[in-house]
């Protein structure tokens, strides 16, 4: 078994260096072939091992050591068990259909087997953070996978914006692991030790540890821990005030969007935050913390996601509103049910962001909804598959996202009923994005595929060869096929909510305090899937769900003149919006502008002036002014050297004849 | 062991370099070729150190010694530990890129040129094995002349100032601690072995007048702020070889005089002084990365990298620990790799272009990719990426340096952004984007001679990154070793 477990991340290596190395020696169609073979061994592989982690059979072992230096060390390894086993599941099977998805969507790229290597090194990458056993590999798959990420969104390095967003987002993610990184190094000071299990278990006997961040304020060791490792959580998961970076990496190719920046990557600090829970458990102001950040990002996100016109940014915007919900969770310590909500949200998303890929390759890369319209009977598998993601999404009942987010906002007010500080809030926000979720899912839907055809078609010339203006197509099979695939899961991945949230599904690989009682009170209740569904129906989230769904209908299918009006009538709301809260302004403004500002002022003024200037030419031409002084004492001439002796020997005489006496 | 090999490892490239010079100039490919030998016969003499290196004692290995001016008992002495045997590897390893890199762009006077280097090779050989304090000394000042030329003769228009201010700099900072070296012959009644200045009996304060002058001579070698600002000139106007060896080798020797003079024999003013060197430290981190950011000439923004990591390397150093030093070692044979590579990736551009100014670029990705794909290996290694040699000695030091302060670790760890920040957005403003301008257009990608280069560089800034415990395993006894003579008290209670 331990074989397989290496097979799993190395197969997708392979395939990254052999189409990333022979790039340009290789055919597009070998590329492809080898780097899918190599990533259905791994998604085989990984069923294998998923299999084998519901057996019972968890593991956890070194591979080698990276480094040992003093007492500490350094090691790569696995822990293979259900949170790892799941997450491997998720990212091999949605990595294969992103693949697949690739050979649609990207064959005319010049750039075809770079792609595919890209994609390939991002799913080793991920999968090397998802089965570490240790906090340093975790950095170093959390690195890698910002990487790729970077390379990726800056794939088409020709467009100003979209090498604009890969710096953006490569910085703002290094702002979170900044943090991160600091978190783990307190780790290793106090445990002694990065090891997982053997941070876990010294855990309770620490928590009562204190350290004075500033002098005279003893602060709990954990809890800084806790926050300095959910800022990197923050950066690599996009929550406020990090979120920034995500809606403009929709600047790199569509494929990305679906596996990177939505299924994920993304999902990696929930996944962090998981695996830690037996740090975050005891820190109840880190969990507070975590919480208020999850409600902030969900429900702040989720109202930009209602004035979005670009297709790829409604769906990023909605990422963030949903990784919003799962941080949540995170706080509300319903780790089963962020991870819940992670798979499935995986799977919708990823059918959201495909299928948005599909219209945009039969837009001929237009991505404005105001230039969409009426493309259901054009695009019926993808209207289709969008359907069921954006209901999923919306956390309608009975597909996969209602269950998983249901769960949240039931245990964010189990919490809130338990008094957790923030939980208050936490719901509100949570209430609030539920209602701007059903808006901005069906608005989506109904406004790219209902409604009047705002395309431009070109009659005159309709030939599809042509390329640009002709009437939309369907796309072909490597499309569809993994948007079917995955939509399967968005409809019923919800279903096995009793096992995976209620029940004992995760074992020991969360730990939840036993003060944190929410869950295992919602497990008493939970009686089914279908009870379950039926009592939804009288509770607050699913009227208010109802009620954005309704709204959207009304707004773009019965009066979609509406929507103009009430942009114009709005106009202050909608601008905040469009401006994303002035976030981008700022950064630019005071962090970009600012850091560049100090750079030059210090550099003109410390090093030229003061330094160089100052001192070091300086004392260059005080000792070249100096020596031209005395140089005029070196006259040469007899007679001023004479002349300077005798006045010597007078002064000489005169101190001896007035000191005798 | 019977071979000197640790004289082989000196002299080699150093009596290569004179038959370079003989050959002269009536056959430059001669030249070229037997400088190519040399630099190749000088790191086969060096690699049986690392296969017969001893990594399980803290003594030193390869001893040596023969009388050199008997007169003032100074002795001929040799000998290695495990920091020495990284800096010989990097040393040689450097010595052979630079004379390929070399090969085609220097046209004028080659052998002189192949000369210096090979010269300059041998005697930072010297540097890092000698155990007589006056030759250190007389290694350590002779450096500078071969690199004082190599600017001064290859350089860039503005080449005679840049070359006077390196001289000058270095020189003058290194004056007052050969007084310190003869107080210590004295006080040691009459011998320059570091060895015996290690057990001298000194009060604090006489061991903060040495450490002072130590430290003025190996800051300005690093170099420290606010001693850098020579570093900046010299990489601009020295020729692209010149700039590798400064950087990859040369500023290792201020670190490596640090840890083999400094702390050993001033223990006690070493901790003392510890806060001050730090906040130096930390400050080369910050204000030096914000100062990199705004540089429009990739040569300066690398030479403001460079000093910006080397910061680390001083960091590591005063926090007195196991990591922190081991870390400092680290980052110092990696920050030989990376630097060596992005001046050697500048080179490249500068050979086609003939500018280094960031503006002038734009777009170079679309005529050269696999240039590209290296110089973004190299970038991103520059930045500190996991998996990179890059990262770790800086995970070091911030780890040793979290358990002195958590404030220090904080201000260290900016390097994170600031490092990525610019080197990135440098990476993004010449490398990607539509092609610039017509001479953009007419780039041709790397030659094999270049992609040798650099492959191998990358070879090892991937190899240290993914495995560095072997690194690691040759430093610990010579790390604890120097742990152990750095420890406070020591010094003074022997006065007792």
């Amino acid at each position: 078994m331990q074989k397989l477990y290496l097979l799993v991340p190395l197969a997708p290596l392979a395939g990254a260096l052999l189409s990333g190395l022979l790039c340009r020696k290789i055919s597009n169609r070998v590329a492809h072939s080898v780097t899918i073979l190599l990533m259905i061994v791994s998604t085989v592989a990984a069923a294998f091992v998923f299999r084998d982690v519901l057996d019972g059979h968890t593991f956890n072992g070194a591979l080698y050591t990276w480094l040992e230096s003093e007492s500490a060390h350094f090691e790569v390894g696995f822990l293979i068990d259900q949170l790892s086993a799941t997450m491997m599941l998720v990212v091999t099977f949605v990595s294969l259909m992103v693949h697949v998805y690739t050979i649609g969507y990207m064959h005319e790229d010049p750039g075809y087997n770079r792609f595919f290597s890209y994609i390939s090194l991002f799913t080793f990458s991920m999968l090397m953070l998802v089965m570490s056993n240790n906090f340093l590999q975790l950095f170093f798959g959390w690195e890698a996978v910002g990487l790729v990420s970077y390379l990726l969104i800056g794939f088409w390095y020709t467009r100003p914006t979209a090498i604009y967003a890969n710096l953006k987002a490569f910085l703002v993610n290094r702002v979170g692991d900044f943090g991160f990184l600091l978190g783990i190094a307190l780790v290793l000071m106090y445990f002694g030790t990065l090891d997982y299990a053997r941070v876990f278990a010294q855990a309770p006997t620490l928590a009562a540890n204190t350290i004075e961040i500033f002098p005279g304020h003893a602060w709990s060791l954990l809890t800084v821990t806790c926050i300095l490792l959910f800022i990197g959580a923050m950066g690599k998961s996009a929550q406020f005030p990090l979120h920034v970076w995500l809606p403009d990496s929709m600047e790199g190719p569509t494929p990305i969007s679906a596996l990177i920046h939505a299924a994920t990557m993304v999902t990696a600090g929930i996944f962090m935050v998981s695996r830690m829970s037996p740090l975050f458990e005891l820190s109840q102001t880190a969990l507070s913390f975590v919480l208020v950040i999850g409600a902030i990002t969900t429900f702040f996100m989720a109202l930009i996601a209602m004035t979005q016109f670009d297709i790829k940014r409604v769906v990023a915007y909605s990422t963030l509103s949903q990784l919003g919900y799962m941080t949540m969770a995170l706080g509300a310590s319903a780790y089963s049910a962020a991870m819940f909500h992670l798979v499935t949200h995986a799977f919708f998303k990823a059918v959201l962001f495909l299928g948005a890929g599909s219209v945009i390759i039969a837009m001929h890369h237009e991505q404005d909804m105001r230039k969409m319209g009426g493309l259901r009977k054009y695009l019926p598998v993808t209207y289709l598959t969008m359907l069921i993601g954006a209901w999923a999404n919306a956390g309608l009942p009975p597909f996969a996202g209602f269950f998983s987010k249901d769960t949240i906002i039931e245990a964010v007010h189990a919490a809130y009923s338990a008094g957790v500080p923030g939980a208050g809030f936490a719901l509100l926000c949570a209430l609030g994005a539920v209602c701007a979720g059903g808006f901005y899912s069906f608005r989506l839907v109904f406004y790219a595929f209902h409604g009047k055809e705002r395309f431009d078609t070109h009659a005159s010339h309709g030939h599809e060869e042509h390329g640009h203006g002709g009437t939309p197509h369907e796309s072909p099979l490597v499309v569809t096929i993994p948007l079917i695939l995955l939509a399967i899961p968005s409809v019923c991945a919800g279903w096995l909510i009793g096992t995976v949230v209620f029940g004992d599904y995760f074992g020991s690989s969360i730990f939840i305090a036993p003060e944190h009682g929410g869950m295992a009170k919602l497990a008493e209740e939970f009686h089914g899937v279908l009870p379950m569904i039926l009592h939804s129906f009288t509770t607050l989230p699913f009227a208010l769900a109802l009620a954005g769904a309704g709204s959207a209908f009304y707004l773009y299918i019965v009066k979609p003149d509406l929507p103009a009006v009430l942009r114009a009538k709005l106009g202050f709301i909608v601008r905040i919006l469009d401006d994303k809260y002035g976030f981008d302004r700022f950064n630019d403004w005071f962090f970009a502008g600012g850091a560049r500002g100090l750079g030059g002022g210090l550099w003109k003024i410390g090093d030229i002036t003061i330094i160089d200037g100052f001192f070091v030419n300086g004392s260059a031409r005080v000792i070249g002014w100096s020596s031209t002084v005395i140089r005029q004492f070196q006259s040469g001439y007899i007679y001023h050297y004479a002349f300077a002796m005798i006045i010597g020997i007078l002064l000489l005489l005169s101190l001896l004849l007035s000191g005798s006496v | 062991m019977n071979l000197p090999i640790l004289s082989l490892v000196i002299w080699t490239p150093i009596f290569a370099g004179l038959a370079v010079l003989f050959i002269g100039d009536r056959n430059p490919r001669a030249a070229r070729i037997i400088a190519l030998l040399g630099s190749i016969a000088g790191l086969l003499v060096a690699l049986p150190l690392w296969c017969l290196f001893d990594i399980k004692t803290p003594e030193f290995q390869f001893v040596e010694s023969a009388p050199w001016i008997a007169a003032f008992n100074v002795n001929y002495h040799v000998g290695i530990d495990g920091m020495s045997l990284l800096l010989i590897l990097l040393n040689c390893i450097t010595t052979v890129l630079v004379i390929i890199a070399g090969w085609e762009v220097i046209k004028e006077r080659v052998s002189q040129y192949m000369a210096a280097f090979l010269i300059l090779s041998g005697l930072m050989n010297g540097v890092f094995c000698a155990l007589d304090a006056l030759l250190f000394y007389v290694f350590f000042e002779a450096t500078l002349i071969p690199m004082f030329i190599i600017i001064g003769v290859w350089g860039g228009p503005n080449r005679v100032y840049a070359a006077v201010k390196f001289f000058l700099y270095t020189l003058m900072g290194s004056l007052l601690s050969l007084v310190a070296l003869i107080y210590l012959y004295n006080a040691a009644g009459g011998s320059f072995s570091l060895l015996h200045f290690y057990d001298l009996p000194l009060t604090l304060n006489v061991q903060i007048a040495i450490f002072s002058a130590f430290m003025l001579a190996f800051a300005v070698k690093v170099p420290m702020w606010p001693v850098h600002t020579w570093l900046p000139d010299a990489h601009v106007e020295a020729p692209t070889g010149g700039s590798v060896v400064l950087a990859a080798v040369m500023l290792k020797l201020g670190g490596y005089g640090f840890l083999r003079l400094s702390l050993p024999i001033t223990p006690d003013a070493s901790h003392e002084l510890a806060g001050f060197v730090i906040a130096l430290s930390l400050l080369a981190v910050v204000y030096i990365g914000l100062v990199a950011l705004v540089q429009a000439d990739m040569k300066k923004l690398i030479a403001y990298s460079s000093i910006s990591h080397m910061g680390f390397v001083t960091l590591g150093i005063f926090i007195f620990s196991v990591q922190g030093i081991e870390g400092a070692i680290l980052q110092m044979i990696s920050h030989g790799f990376i630097s060596a590579a992005m001046f050697l990736c500048v080179g490249v551009l500068y050979d086609r272009m003939h500018t280094r100014m960031i503006a002038d670029y734009g777009g170079v990705v679309n005529r050269m990719p696999v240039f590209a794909a290296l110089f973004m290996l190299f970038a991103m290694a520059n930045a500190g990426l996991p998996g990179t040699s890059g990262f770790v000695g800086e995970w070091l030091v911030i780890l040793a340096t979290m358990k002195v302060s958590f404030w220090y670790a904080v201000l260290g760890a900016t390097t994170l952004i600031f490092g990525a920040a610019y080197t990135l957005w440098m990476y993004k403003r010449v490398v990607f984007g539509e092609i610039a301008n017509p001479h953009v257009a007419e780039l041709n990608d790397l030659s094999r001679r270049e992609f040798f280069i650099l492959a191998v560089l990358a070879l090892f800034v991937l190899v240290m990154g993914l495995y560095p415990a072997p690194f690691g395993a040759v430093l610990h006894e010579s790390v604890n070793e120097i742990l152990r003579l750095a420890a406070p008290g020591r010094k003074l209670l022997i006065g007792l």
